[in-house]
């Protein structure tokens, strides 16, 4: 690495910057994010609440909703095209057959009242449908129901679900976290979309269950040849499975790097401080090290570097201005003063 | 045995939910804790670790006698556990979710002095100049006292719920998942705080929690469970560094660490799901998921055995995990 490479990127989003309304003002959720993602890459975008990882996924998708959300500028380049530029009719058009999203909370994604195995059917019907409807094929064959069934036990069987025959007839209260969180990503890539936006995919799962379905999402990048957005605010599980990370403080981006270089060389005083937040050994040993102060009131706007209050090495110039994110070296980009 | 007592001890508690069913069915019954042993010394921090459903919060709520167990023995500061303004004064619990611990409309001043007020005699200046010494012990201002919950950070929920935990100045604080619900920074701030307050005030400390950095790093000695079942114990180093139950050896394999050179969780093959706790299967509870497991594992449950002086595992074929 280090030389450009001319992989292309299946996502490009640049100065993306996204407000809220609110009773108690305009809160500035992301500001001027830019961020690519190489074609089967898989990048986590790390951060604490509030840090705006959330909402650069939704953006991306567009399914920001608005209100609260207004303001939404700058671009978000797919395969070449502007989606912020698109009406609403033409973005569902790449939802779900081009990028697709899993969210926290499997159980709140899926439909109570249907089996899953109704619920991811649904989905293919769509995705035929809209085939038909696009190609205008001379004879556009209707997909029979058994040919769905079919698939939908075979994308079952893809994400390692055992005795799918019978999980596709089982209602989500049924099923366990992992496996609904399972039959998520069933459904997601039974699409096959280019890029699938994971936001905290994990989070409210247990670890054994989690180490399964990271490990599932990171094979099946190849198999079904996505890549993948992972939204995440543990830094660990990045390490686990990106190419690439992405740390977000105060809506901002305020380092990126390939994985290895990123954990063993962090540049930025905020992605340090993440690190040394994380209980490693005993207490007998170490104390942690915690980030003194508070998160952010991102409804201010601010002139200087966000992490100023909390930084231990802040400057005069930090107080005066604002850092851009720049390469440091090679494609390793940090927004600090420290590093100009 | 007569003349060490431990702080805390319970002897195979049980916690068992009768489930509803038709009076034709035979009641059936959640184990959610199944004879459970485990002891916490004075000024000792023991943590209960493992996965969602394995009986670590019902064994928590159960010592504190907010769940009724079912059978088996506790035995507090050398008494037999009874609900009592004394039982509570000595022992108190910091939740897991800050928010649905605090009454939403009470001023934290009145959250902090509430357990004063119930549990002990004393006046109304005496209380203020308690809350007023607390308050700069867990790090919050004065000017938060009048504030209601909700005008609060997630951290200084956490800290109004450790104060409001220590006031009565009690011997044993359980800690059920104290920062599961906390941004990773905030959570060093949280686990420092309980470090300074265990070494002034001399606290023994009950940890209850799923992660396992923060088990190694906070505690002394520690409890694996898994299905309402302690399934290996012994101090935590040794533990952490040579696991002996197959299930310990899963939970510490997944639990991913910060270092992309040592991609543990893309390699490990942990598979299936916990057993029901209703139905709990024949023999070892972890039979149906483990590696070694063999036809007796199927038959006959394993018990909790020392493999050394103080550490014990409940595994037939410990000696092949070493």
């Amino acid at each position: 690495m280090g030389v450009q490479t001319l992989a292309e990127d299946i996502l490009k989003v640049s100065g993306l910057s996204v407000n809220y309304e609110s009773s108690q003002g305009t809160v500035h959720a992301l500001e001027s994010v830019s961020i690519a993602i190489e074609s089967r890459s898989l990048i986590a975008v790390v951060g604490e609440s509030g840090s705006g990882k959330s909402t650069l996924g939704l953006a991306v998708i567009g399914l920001l909703p608005s209100p609260p959300a207004k303001d939404i500028t700058g671009k978000v380049e797919y395969k070449g095209v502007n989606l912020l530029e698109l009406d609403k009719e033409s973005i569902r058009s790449y939802r779900g057959t081009e990028i697709a999203m899993i969210f926290q909370e499997p159980i709140t994604s899926l439909n109570p009242v249907y089996k899953v195995g109704t619920q991811i059917e649904e989905a293919i019907r769509i995705r035929d449908a809209r085939k038909t409807d696009t190609s205008k094929s001379e004879n556009p064959r209707k997909n029979e129901a058994h040919e769905r069934r079919d698939e939908v036990i075979s994308s079952l069987k893809r994400v390692r679900i055992p005795d799918p025959e019978n999980v596709a007839d089982r209602y989500p209260f049924e099923l366990s976290g992992g496996m609904r969180q399972r039959v998520m990503i069933a459904m997601a890539l039974s699409q096959k979309p280019s890029l699938l936006i994971a936001d905290e995919p994990t989070t409210a799962l247990d670890v054994t269950t989690q180490a399964e379905v990271l490990k599932l999402m990171r094979n099946l990048m190849n198999e079904v040849d996505t890549s993948i957005l992972l939204i995440t605010h543990d830094l660990a599980v990045a390490s686990q499975v990106a190419d690439r990370v992405a740390v977000m403080y105060g809506g901002q981006i305020v380092e990126e790097a390939e994985v290895n270089e990123l954990f063993s060389q962090p540049l930025h005083p905020y992605t340090n401080g993440l690190l040394s937040c994380i209980p490693t050994g005993s207490k007998k040993e170490t104390r942690l090290k915690p980030i003194l102060g508070n998160v952010l009131d991102l409804r201010e706007t601010y002139a200087y570097c966000k992490f100023a209050p909390r930084c231990p090495f802040v400057k005069d110039k930090c107080w005066a201005s604002k850092p851009d994110l720049k390469p440091s070296k090679g494609e390793h980009l940090v927004a600090c003063f420290l590093y100009e | 045995m007569n003349e060490h007592h431990s702080l805390l001890e319970t002897r195979d508690l049980k916690t068992y939910f009768a489930l509803r069913g038709s009076i034709l069915q035979k009641r059936r019954y959640v184990h959610a804790v199944d004879s459970v042993s485990i002891t916490v010394d004075s000024g000792e921090t023991v943590a209960v670790v493992g996965e969602s459903g394995c009986g670590k919060t019902t064994l928590a709520r159960s010592i504190l006698l907010l769940t009724h167990p079912t059978a088996g023995a506790i035995t507090f500061l050398a008494q037999e556990a009874v609900r009592s303004n004394k039982y509570y004064r000595d022992m108190q619990i910091v939740f897991q979710d800050p928010d649905s611990s605090l009454d939403p409309t009470m001023r934290i001043h009145d959250i902090i002095a509430e357990p004063l007020v119930g549990l002990s005699k004393l006046g109304k200046e005496e209380i203020d100049k308690k809350i007023t010494q607390i308050m700069k012990e867990v790090g919050l201002g004065n000017d938060i006292l009048g504030r209601i919950p909700r005008q609060l950070s997630g951290g200084q929920k956490q800290r109004v719920n450790i104060a409001r935990a220590i006031i009565t100045e009690p011997k044993l604080v359980v800690l059920d998942e104290p920062t599961s619900a906390l941004d990773a920074s905030v959570q060093a701030q949280i686990l420092n705080l309980l470090l300074d307050l265990q070494t002034n005030h001399g606290l023994s400390y009950l940890i209850i929690t799923h992660n396992i950095s923060v088990a190694e790093y906070m505690s002394d000695r520690i409890y694996v469970m898994y299905a309402g079942k302690v399934v290996e114990q012994g101090p935590t180093a040794e533990v952490i560094k040579k696991p002996r139950h197959p299930y310990t050896i899963a939970l510490l394999a997944s639990a991913p660490i910060p270092d992309p050179k040592k991609r543990n969780l893309l390699t490990i093959d942990v598979t299936g799901e916990p057993p029901s706790a209703i139905d709990p299967p024949p023999g070892c509870r972890f039979n149906p998921r483990c590696p070694y497991a063999k036809q007796l594992c199927k038959v006959n449950e394993p018990s909790l055995d020392p493999i050394s002086p103080n550490r014990f595992v409940a595994c037939h074929f410990v000696n092949e995990t070493a």
